[in-house]
């Protein structure tokens, strides 16, 4: 595999109060590459997100983007790196008073100059990208259901071609038909697009279909980063109890059946 | 795909070449995103007035591509009602023709139909839902007054199953909490009408009148609306924010899966403390109104606070009191009421949540000023 570096994390500390989250926490993401995030509940998966995102200023260690250190970039180069990022919210966080077209047009609008007329139509392809029929577009996000939500902020968060997407917990709440779709998409989509992408699952099914490395945050840093094959061979004792309990087994059988 | 870092981007361009029956489309440069906008025109040129089947796109001197540039490039040999027109291309690049493939497989470039949104008829249909919206509001509120007014009964027939201690909780908020804006505003108005009073009256030389004028004035009219219209700004708004985002949070569908009839749970303890409280508010809005009046009648005009309180014991009847004071319960119903029907109105987004405590705070002061036409025609046809 590539050496090819597109984000990494170095010594990464978080900490809310006096309750730490992150302690000398490093991870480095390929260019290219679909990374899975795992860790239980509380281990700060979307917190981690959040740093890479630069919505939570670290309070110790840096983060670098094609080898440049965040914490040396102006705001204004910052947001210039943002723009190429696309962000998948664990609720999909689209814009309520905006219809679904205009929500997948927000960034344009924002950031590229272009007619009108090319926007709304780079838009619908877009949502059609994301696997959504073009008449989806004129309705508002309470009138969808959580799936095909989900897919219209897969749709925004493609709208500026990122080179990197970020997807938290993009399958929660999808039935298994619904998420095993939503699964091969993205699949498609980084092949296709050439995307990098960082999901944050807890759908093994997920882990053993699309993820070409998994990241597991334990003990405050990530104990091990590998192909699901060679994690499941790992002896951390959370890692043994989350690959290889019932649900693991069953997600395991269902990959080699 | 991007085989360079994006700070490479090259100018993008099109050049049309003919070749024979052929026209040629040669690409240049980087055409993503940020570059395609600027050949939308050119290429929709092309589009319209040249053959599909004639269309060669010449891929060799392409940069970086990315969805937005191929679906662009696609377009140009695409037409709506031939979905699979005829695809020519010239020249090698790494990832472009499997980009333009996928994304003119996932896409439909049929215009969307525009909507009749302007003209005459149009312009009618708006005022005519705008009627019947209206009147169906009005409907509503009243077929919610009797919901209420049911559960009311029904509580009546069962006085345990009142809420205690929300009702308690609700009066708190509604009236005393509510009270010194509203004495404070009262007291206002009052020297306001002292004020004006003092300068007319004192023209024609009968200052002293300036104690019937806010007497009649605070008693009858203002002390009343002021709190109405404290109650519509302040705690109508509350019980629409209340209620509607529990309704958001599926608090609402809860209590009734739970057994909980959310009438008898939210909206009879704001309904009660809402007809409780009013009239005491009313009355402390009275008493300040009344100062306030007595004030600059006494600092503008010399009438010693002593003079002020015996005429106005000698020359004002207590009807002025008792109309003003008949009005209160009502309008604190109305004011709930609507507020309480606004929250459980909210639907699933934040959008409607503001649209609602709008429409409550609107709707109730509009109520109580139509309530308040009324009264006086009413008493001014009983002559009290």
């Amino acid at each position: 595999m590539s050496d090819d570096i597109l984000i990494s994390v170095r010594g990464l500390r978080t900490a809310f109060g006096r309750h730490v989250v992150h302690e000398n926490l490093d991870l480095d993401i390929r260019r290219g590459e679909i990374m899975g995030l795992v860790g239980g509940s509380g281990t700060g998966k979307t917190v981690l997100l959040n740093s890479i995102l630069g919505l939570k200023e670290p309070d110790g260690g840096d983060i670098l983007f094609n080898g440049r250190r965040f914490s040396q970039m102006t705001a204004l180069e910052r947001l210039k790196v943002n723009s190429r990022w696309g962000v998948l919210f664990q609720n999909g966080a689209l814009f309520t008073s905006l219809t679904v077209l205009e929500n997948v047009m927000a960034p344009l609008r924002e950031h590229i100059d272009m007619p009108p007329a090319l926007m709304e139509e780079i838009a619908g392809m877009k949502i059609g990208l994301s696997g959504l029929a073009p008449d989806v577009g004129d309705r508002y996000p309470s009138e969808l259901s959580g799936g095909m939500r989900k897919r219209v902020a897969l749709a925004r968060a493609l709208a500026l071609d990122p080179e990197i997407l970020f997807l938290d917990e993009p399958t929660a709440g999808l039935d298994p038909i619904g998420a095993a779709a939503f699964d091969s998409l993205i699949l498609e989509l980084s092949q296709a697009l050439g995307l990098t992408v960082l999901m944050i699952t807890h759908d093994l099914d997920s882990l053993h279909a699309i993820c070409d490395r998994v990241a597991v945050l334990a003990d405050k840093r990530v104990a091990a980063v590998a192909p699901i094959e060679a994690l499941l061979r790992n002896p951390h004792p959370w890692i043994q109890e989350y690959f290889h309990g019932p649900r693991g087994r069953a997600a395991l059988a269902g990959k080699e059946s | 795909m991007r085989g360079k870092p994006a700070s490479s981007v090259t100018a993008a361009g099109v050049v049309l070449r003919a070749d024979g029956a052929k026209t040629i489309v040669e690409l240049h440069g980087d055409w993503t995103v940020e570059t395609v906008g600027r050949m939308d025109a050119t290429l929709r040129d092309v589009e319209e007035s040249v053959a599909p089947g004639d269309i060669v796109i010449d891929l060799s001197d392409l940069g970086l591509i990315d969805t937005a540039g191929a679906y662009i490039i696609g377009r140009v040999t695409r037409r709506c009602s031939e979905p699979d027109g005829d695809f020519h291309f010239i020249g090698e690049h790494p990832t472009a023709r499997r980009l333009i493939e996928e994304v003119r497989a996932r896409t439909t470039i049929c215009p969307a139909e525009d909507e009749a949104g302007y003209g005459f008829g149009p312009a009618l249909a708006r005022i005519g839902a705008g009627i019947e919206a209206v009147l169906r509001e009005a409907l509503d509120t009243f077929a919610f007054l009797g919901k209420t007014i049911m559960t009311g009964f029904r509580t009546l027939a069962n006085p345990q199953r009142l809420r205690l201690t929300p009702t308690i909780w609700a009066m708190e908020e509604v009236g005393v909490n509510a009270m010194p804006i509203i004495a404070v505003l009262s007291f206002f108005i009052g020297a306001v009408v002292a004020y004006m009073g003092a300068n007319l009256l004192q023209t024609l030389g009968f200052s002293v009148f300036t104690v019937e004028l806010v007497g009649i004035a605070v008693l009858r009219e203002f002390g009343v609306l002021i709190t109405a219209i404290m109650l519509a700004g302040r705690s109508d708004s509350a019980f629409t924010a209340q209620i509607g985002s529990m309704k958001m949070q599926q608090e609402i569908d809860a209590m009734r899966v739970l057994g909980l009839d959310p009438f008898e749970a939210l909206v009879l303890p704001r309904v009660i403390a809402c007809v409780l409280m009013a009239p005491l508010l009313t009355f402390g809005a009275m008493i300040a109104g009344i100062f306030g009046g007595m004030i600059v009648a006494w600092s503008a005009q010399d009438i010693s606070p002593t003079l002020f309180i015996a005429r106005f014991h000698q020359e004002l009847p207590w009807d002025h009191f008792l109309v003003g004071m008949s009005k209160a319960p009502v309008f604190g119903l109305v004011v709930a009421i609507i507020g309480c029907r606004q929250g459980m109105m909210v639907s699933g987004d934040v959008e409607s949540l503001g649209r609602r405590v709008t429409a409550s705070v609107v709707q109730s002061i509009f109520a109580v000023i139509v309530l308040e036409a009324m009264f006086a025609m009413m008493y001014l046809e009983l002559g009290i």
